[in-house]
C-alpha cells in the first residue's frame, strides 16, 4: 500500500534555523523578565545570568540547547477508560475545544457561563469522536475565582473519560489540582501517567508573570506536562511582521522550556502557541484572519524541527454567531493544522477570537476536524485500490453499488458524515423542516445531552472528588 | 432451535455474510423448519438492516449486497412456497416495470433506481433504456406490474412520461396501476400536470414515495 501524506510547509529548513539562532540569541543578550523570585533563584542556581533588581534573566545558548534536547519527543496521555489515550509525536494530529471562553453561546444569547454548562459542554465533548481531548472549556462563573480553576478540572475529571488539557489561575492551583489527578489514578504517580496537560502562557512581549511562572515550575517538579502557550499580536505586543513574531514567539516558548527542564530535567513540554494579527481597525485580536492561521503552523513547524510535541490555536472563529464566517474561518484552521502535523489542535467551539464557546459549533466543528483527519490520510494506492480489474470486468453501463469492493471500502475511504453535514435531497430536507447547519446542530445537541451517558467513576473515586470539592467551598 | 435460527439469520444478515445465509437457509429447509419461519428470519434481517439505515448506522452497498443474497436465499425457498407465503414477502409481491423512455440513452440513474427497489424488496422488471410506450405498457399487461417507473433524462425526451401515461389510460389499465417518474428535469409539478403517482428526485427517495403511495407495510 502506498500513500502520500498531504503536507503543508510554510518555513524552509534554512528559514527555520535562521528563526531559532534570532531566537538564541535574543534570549542570550536580551532575555525575558520573570517577575517570581523563586524562579530567578532557581535559575540562578543553574547557569542563567539574572539581574535581580530587574528581574532579568538572560540564558547561555548552550543551556538553552541542553533544555531543548532534555525534552520528551513524545508524550503519551491517559484515558481513564483506556479508550482514548494519545500519543502526541510526529505527525498525530488531535483536537481538543478552544479553553477557558470567557462567555457561552446558547439560544442566540452570549452570556457568563455557570458550572451546569460546563457539565453539558464536557458531556457533549466526550460524545465526539473527533475531538480527543477535553479542555476545561469555560470560565464557570459560579464558584468563587480563588477556586475556579481546580473546580473546572473537577467538573471535567467527572464527565469524562478523556484526557484534559487545563491550566491555573491560582499561585497554589497546580497543588490542589494535582491531588484529583492522583485520585483519578487510584494514587498513582503523576509523573507517569499523565492524564492532564497544563497551560502556562508567557506574557508578550518576553515576560513572565508571577503565577504563572511559579504554575510552570510547579508542574514540572511534579512532572506534569506542560504545553507553553506564547502570543505575541503582530503589530501589538510583537512585531507586525509574520516572521518577526515567529522569532519572538520562539523565543518565549524557549524561555518557558528552559525554566520546565531546570526545574525538572525531562518535564514534558508541548510546543505551542496562541500568536494572532492584531487587527489595525478594530483594535481586535482575529483568530480567523489567514495570517494568524499562517503564523499558528510556522510556529508549530519551528516546534517540529526541535523536535517536540506541537500545539496550535486553530479552528476558531471571530464571528460572534453560528454563520457563514463561523464555519470558513474554522475549516480553514483545522484543514490548514492538520496539513501541518501539530499533534493538539485547540480551537474547535470557540466564537468571538477566544471568548465564546458553544456546544453547538462544537458538534459542527467536529465534522470537519473529521474531513481533516481523512484529508490527511491521503490516496491509499494499491493493485486493488487502483481498481482496473474491476473498471474491466464491470464494462461500460452498470454501476458498482453492488460490488465487493464497494463493500470493503467505502468505509475507509469515504468519511460518513453525521446529520450536521446536510446532503439530503432537497425534498427530504424540506420534508424535515428545511433546517440549516445551525438549527440541526441544536437538535444534535439535545440528542447528545438526552442519550449520551459518560463512564461513571468508581463510587469511591466519586466520593473522594466530592470531598475535595466540599472542603475548597468551606476553606 | 427455530427461535436461534432466526437470530442467526438475522445476524448473518446484518454482518453481510452470505454463505452463512444460504447456508442457514439450506438447513433449516433440510430440517423441515416451517417455511413462514424461515422467510420471518429472513425478513426480519432486511428490516434490521433497513432499520440501521435509516439510523444512519448502515449504508447503501450494505443494504444492496444483503438485498442481493437474501433474494437468493428466497429463490431457494421459492419451489416450496405455496401462493399464500408467496404474498407474506411484503414488497416481495410488488411487481415493478421500469424503464429509460424513448430517445433517451441514460440510465445510470434508472439503474441506481433499480438496484435500491430490488434492495428494498420489490420484484423489479428492467427494460433497459430507450424504450418505447407501447412496449412498456404491453409489458404492464404482461406481468400484472402494480407499478411502472419512468426516467428521462433530456427535456426532449420527457414528453415521453406523459405518453405512457397516456397510453396506459387508452388500454384500460391506468387504474391498475401507479406511476413514479424520476430523471434530472422531472419535477414534483411536472408528475402533477402529466397525471404521474410520485416523483423521485433520487435512488434512495424512490424506494421511500413507493412505499408511500403503495401504503406502507
Amino acid at each position: 500500500m502506498n500513500v502520500k501524506r498531504p503536507t503543508l510547509s510554510l518555513l524552509e529548513e534554512d528559514t527555520i534555523k535562521d528563526i531559532y539562532d534570532a531566537a538564541l540569541r535574543i534570549l542570550e543578550s536580551t532575555g525575558v523578565e520573570i517577575d517570581n523570585g523563586k524562579v530567578l533563584e532557581l535559575l540562578h542556581q543553574n547557569g542563567v545570568i539574572i539581574d535581580f533588581d530587574k528581574k532579568r534573566a538572560k540564558f547561555p545558548q548552550d543551556l538553552v540547547k541542553k533544555c531543548v534536547k532534555s525534552t520528551p519527543s513524545e508524550v503519551k496521555l491517559y484515558s481513564r477508560d483506556g479508550k482514548h489515550d494519545l500519543l502526541l509525536k510526529d505527525n498525530n494530529v488531535y483536537f481538543d475545544p478552544g479553553s477557558t471562553a470567557i462567555n457561552i453561546l446558547e439560544e442566540g444569547i452570549i452570556r457568563k457561563p455557570l458550572s451546569e454548562d460546563l457539565v453539558k459542554f464536557v458531556r457533549v465533548a466526550d460524545y465526539l469522536n473527533y475531538i480527543h481531548v477535553q479542555s476545561t472549556a469555560l470560565v464557570i462563573t459560579d464558584v468563587p475565582a480563588r477556586f475556579v480553576d481546580r473546580y473546572r478540572l473537577y467538573i471535567v475529571l467527572k464527565n469524562s473519560t478523556k484526557p484534559v488539557i487545563t491550566g491555573a489561575f491560582t499561585k497554589d492551583g497546580v497543588h490542589e489540582m494535582k491531588k484529583l489527578l492522583e485520585i483519578l489514578l487510584d494514587k498513582g504517580d503523576v509523573t507517569k501517567k499523565h492524564m492532564a496537560v497544563f497551560d502556562c502562557c508567557p506574557t508578550p512581549p518576553l515576560e513572565w508573570s508571577e503565577i504563572t511562572s511559579q504554575n510552570l515550575i510547579d508542574c514540572a517538579r511534579y512532572g506534569i506536562p506542560v504545553e507553553l502557550v506564547s502570543m505575541p499580536l503582530a503589530g501589538a505586543t510583537g512585531p507586525v511582521t509574520l516572521a518577526g513574531s515567529i522569532v519572538q514567539h520562539t523565543a518565549e516558548t524557549l524561555s518557558g522550556i528552559v525554566i520546565a527542564q531546570l526545574a525538572n530535567r525531562g518535564t514534558p513540554c508541548i510546543y505551542g502557541g496562541s500568536p494572532a494579527i492584531f487587527d489595525m481597525h478594530q483594535g481586535t485580536t482575529p483568530m480567523g484572519a489567514i495570517e494568524t492561521m499562517m503564523i499558528g503552523c510556522a510556529h508549530a513547524q519551528v516546534g517540529k524541527f526541535l523536535g517536540l510535541p506541537t500545539h496550535a490555536y486553530l479552528g476558531l472563529s471571530d464571528s460572534k454567531t453560528i454563520d457563514s464566517q463561523s464555519g470558513f474561518e474554522s475549516a480553514l484552521g483545522i484543514v490548514l493544522g492538520a496539513l501541518t502535523g501539530i499533534n493538539v489542535i485547540s480551537g474547535p467551539g470557540m466564537l468571538g477570537f477566544e471568548s465564546c464557546q458553544s456546544m453547538e459549533k462544537l458538534v459542527i466543528d467536529n465534522e470537519l476536524c473529521g474531513m481533516a483527519l481523512r484529508m490527511i490520510r491521503g490516496i491509499q494506492v494499491s493493485e486493488e485500490l487502483l481498481a482496473e480489474k474491476l473498471i474491466r470486468d464491470l464494462g461500460p453501463g452498470g454501476h458498482f453499488l453492488n460490488s465487493r469492493h464497494t463493500l470493503k471500502w467505502f468505509r475507509e475511504e469515504q468519511f460518513l458524515p453525521s446529520i450536521i453535514i446536510d446532503r439530503l435531497t432537497t425534498s427530504l430536507w424540506q420534508e424535515k423542516g428545511s433546517k440549516n447547519s445551525y438549527q440541526r446542530a441544536k437538535d444534535e445537541v439535545k440528542r447528545i445531552l438526552f442519550e449520551h451517558k459518560p463512564e461513571d467513576l468508581p463510587p469511591d473515586m466519586e466520593r473522594e472528588l466530592d470531598s475535595m470539592a466540599e472542603k475548597w467551598k468551606k476553606d | 432451535m427455530e427461535d436461534d435460527l432466526q437470530q442467526r439469520m438475522v445476524k448473518a444478515i446484518l454482518e453481510i455474510d452470505e454463505e452463512e445465509t444460504i447456508r442457514l437457509t439450506g438447513k433449516a429447509l433440510k430440517e423441515k423448519i416451517p417455511l413462514e419461519k424461515i422467510i420471518d428470519g429472513l425478513s426480519e434481517g432486511l428490516k434490521q438492516m433497513g432499520n440501521l439505515f435509516e439510523k444512519g448506522e448502515k449504508f447503501i452497498p450494505e443494504l444492496v449486497i444483503a438485498a442481493e443474497f437474501v433474494d437468493k436465499a428466497f429463490k431457494i425457498l421459492e419451489p416450496h412456497l405455496s401462493p399464500e407465503e408467496e404474498k407474506a414477502r411484503g414488497w416481495r409481491s410488488v411487481k415493478v416495470v421500469i424503464a429509460t423512455v424513448e430517445g433517451d440513452i441514460h440510465d445510470l440513474g434508472k439503474n441506481l433506481v433499480v438496484t435500491m427497489l430490488s434492495a428494498a424488496g420489490f420484484r423489479v422488471i428492467d427494460l433497459g433504456k430507450d424504450v418505447d410506450a407501447k412496449t412498456i405498457v404491453s409489458k404492464v399487461k404482461e406481468t400484472n406490474a402494480q407499478v411502472v417507473g419512468l426516467s428521462a433524462l433530456l427535456t426532449t425526451t420527457m414528453s415521453h412520461q406523459e405518453e405512457v401515461i397516456k397510453l396506459l389510460i387508452e388500454e384500460g389499465i391506468r387504474e391498475k396501476v401507479k406511476v413514479m417518474i424520476g430523471g434530472a428535469p422531472a419535477t414534483q409539478s411536472w408528475a402533477e400536470r402529466i397525471g404521474a403517482d410520485a416523483y423521485a428526485e433520487n435512488a434512495m427517495e424512490a424506494v421511500r414515495k413507493l412505499k408511500e403511495i403503495l401504503g406502507e407495510g
